[in-house]
């Protein structure tokens, strides 16, 4: 990915997690909490439980139409990070023949089976990941973990980060322009350019961070990034949606409901089923 | 490199998430007792920097590739061990984040492997004692190259033992490995070199920089504590984690190891019991039955020989019907899904 895209995508998800809805509004613990339960319970499934990973769709489904996040953003976004996924998972259909299953006259393998599920557990953790970032917003998710114990060093390194991230990139991206302009022609740099290009965004860095420093001591910095939105508590809608998506998680991950549910239409339509 | 969530048991990752919590506490506590204020904003902004510098590709001579920095080198070389650390899990957050690098659960691992290897192990014991107080030219090309390829091959190494660990993909230990190792070879010595170069690049412009990183000396008696810390991390990684891939199921094993019983058994009577009866009477294919191969199969050359000794006893008890009642069943709760997605939706959209 390039860094304009890169920038641009942020800067997308950003918009995004600046909505108000209902869903937005509630307090980022619990949106992080069950995120955590939604991913350790889709993916203790076994490898060949294909089917029951479906249910677990409902998730993000449900939580991007309440928020507002198109679902065409969230696909291409879970496309992009296929192709590691693919790479180690192909090996599973040619390393794993034994039959699972057969449809009509197609012999579905073990193998075949796991691949097809390694693809839905990615598509699945990428698209609640970035549901919860669009919901939430970078600044609530980090402040929510602080919350929950993590270490203040790390909140206000990840506040910084994201203050600077834009800054940073966007000097990058300058420094590129002016250099596909002088150089009039689009081609990535060979070392030695890269070298002077990456060494002077460095020292502009670490000029910048000398500069920043001079900003922080002058409006009285103590250690934390100031809150800017009121904090909010976690009440009774925090509760209801833990609840709420908790029992559900817990229940398709206990029950069997895709089995259950193609029990009652293989019975309805006598003969569907082998 | 990056390691995914959908290659990931629950327990390796949940046990890599407390030993990168573990190291992250531990350093955030280090930085707290010598903090100089100085160096959080040049923390952040140095972040921002690798996370800028990894999206800017060169071409690589010789070959049509590119490569690019990875940065966890630089940043240990310039902010110490533990300001580094805690930056390359700030970068690796917000990629896990936004752009779906590795995913959630895999952020601990990823921090593991990309941070823990290059700032408490290549850094403290390859490029420090190679470099020296005051490196030459060609000691700081030697001394980056050496502990950014080791680094990175360690990293390589724990992505391909937290992948077997999980159990999901089938690919076997030793190809896997064989795979993994050569590639991070060549990307090892392309972020070796270009650390190298911009190392070089800083100390002809800002020789003041490297005088000052210098008197992090008294971070020396932490070593052993910082290596046991480290071992702790792998053995109890690779036991639980051989746990978790012997047996199909984390959770399940989890479940099993508090009750002391395999399944939880479900009360007979109740709610449960009615329900179950319920599904039982009205259900086509009442007993779905797609544990056993899973478990026989949990190591697949044993389950291969296994099916070549017996083969008419490798799957005897898949019902074709019953995994083809599942797949359905499948479709039809995702569809289900979809569909009280769409009632939501129904609702007065708000909006800002």
């Amino acid at each position: 990915m390039g860094l304009d895209t890169a920038l641009h995508e942020i800067r997308r998800l950003d918009d995004l997690a600046g909505q108000d809805s209902p869903l937005h509004r509630l307090d980022a613990r619990a949106k992080v909490l069950v995120t955590l339960l939604y991913l350790i319970s889709m993916l203790s499934l076994g490898r060949y439980e294909f089917s029951r990973l479906l249910p677990f769709a409902a998730f993000p489904l449900i939580l991007a139409v309440q928020g507002g996040i198109p679902l065409g953003l969230l696909l291409r976004r879970a496309a992009l990070a296929l192709p590691f996924v693919v790479f180690v998972g192909i090996f599973n259909p040619l390393l794993d023949h034994t039959v699972q299953l057969t449809l009509g006259p197609v012999a579905i393998t073990g193998g075949m089976l796991s691949f097809s599920s390694i693809m839905l557990r990615s598509l699945l953790a990428v698209t609640t990941g970035l549901v919860l970032l669009a919901v939430t917003g970078f600044d609530q998710i980090c402040r929510a973990l602080g919350r929950l114990g993590m270490p203040t060093a790390l909140l206000v390194q990840l506040q910084f980060l994201y203050r600077y991230l834009f800054v940073l990139a966007d000097e990058a991206l300058r420094m590129l322009h002016a250099r596909v302009q002088r150089c009039a022609r689009d081609k990535r740099p060979n070392l030695r350019e890269f070298r002077t290009l990456l060494g002077s965004l460095l020292l502009r860095t670490l000029d910048r961070a000398g500069r920043v420093h001079q900003a922080m001591l002058c409006r009285g910095f103590d250690g934390q990034m100031p809150e800017l939105r009121p904090t909010s508590r976690f009440g009774p809608a925090e509760w209801r949606f833990c609840l709420i998506w908790g029992l559900f998680l817990i229940a398709v991950r206990i029950l069997d409901l895709p089995l259950y549910l193609g029990g009652k239409a293989g019975g309805l339509v006598p003969g569907v089923l082998p | 490199m990056h390691m995914a969530d959908a290659l990931l048991s629950p327990a390796v990752g949940g046990t890599m998430w407390a030993a990168s919590a573990g190291l992250l506490a531990y350093s955030s506590s280090r930085l707290k007792a010598t903090m100089d204020d100085r160096r959080v904003p040049l923390m952040g902004v140095l972040a921002a920097f690798v996370f800028a510098a990894q999206m800017i590709n060169f071409s690589i001579p010789g070959t049509g590739s590119s490569g690019h920095l990875g940065g966890g080198l630089i940043l240990a070389v310039l902010l110490g061990p533990h300001a580094a650390f805690l930056a390359i899990a700030s970068v690796l957050s917000v990629q896990a984040l936004f752009f779906a690098d590795g995913g959630l659960l895999a952020l601990g691992c990823n921090i593991i492997n990309m941070g823990f290897f290059s700032c408490f192990v290549a850094y403290p014991l390859l490029y420090k004692p190679l470099a020296g107080p005051t490196p030459s030219k060609g000691r700081l090309m030697l001394a980056s190259i050496l502990a950014a390829t080791i680094g990175l091959q360690f990293g390589a190494f724990g992505v391909v033992m937290e992948t077997v660990a999980s159990g999901i993909s089938e690919l076997p230990f030793s190809s896997f490995v064989l795979l993994m190792q050569p590639i991070h070879l060549a990307i090892g010595l392309v972020e070796g070199v270009v650390t190298a170069m911009l190392l070089v690049f800083l100390h002809k412009a800002r020789p003041e920089l490297f005088g000052a990183a210098q008197p992090n000396a008294e971070s020396r008696p932490l070593r052993p504590v910082v290596i046991g810390l480290a071992l702790a991390a792998l053995v109890t990684a690779g036991t639980l984690s051989w746990f978790a891939s012997a047996d199909p199921d984390g959770l399940e094993w989890a479940m099993g190891k508090v009750s002391g019983k395999e399944e939880l058994a479900a009360p007979e009577d109740g709610i449960h019991g009615s329900l179950d009866a319920l599904q039982k009477r009205t259900a086509f294919l009442p007993d779905y039955n797609f544990k056993e191969p899973e478990a026989a199969k949990s190591d697949a050359v044993a389950s291969e020989a296994k099916a070549e000794a017996k083969p008419a006893e490798s799957w005897p008890n898949v019902s074709a019907g019953t995994s083809f009642a599942g797949l359905i069943g499948g479709f039809m709760s995702l569809c289900l899904a979809g569909l009280v997605a769409l009632l939501l939706r129904r609702r007065p959209p708000v909006k800002a």
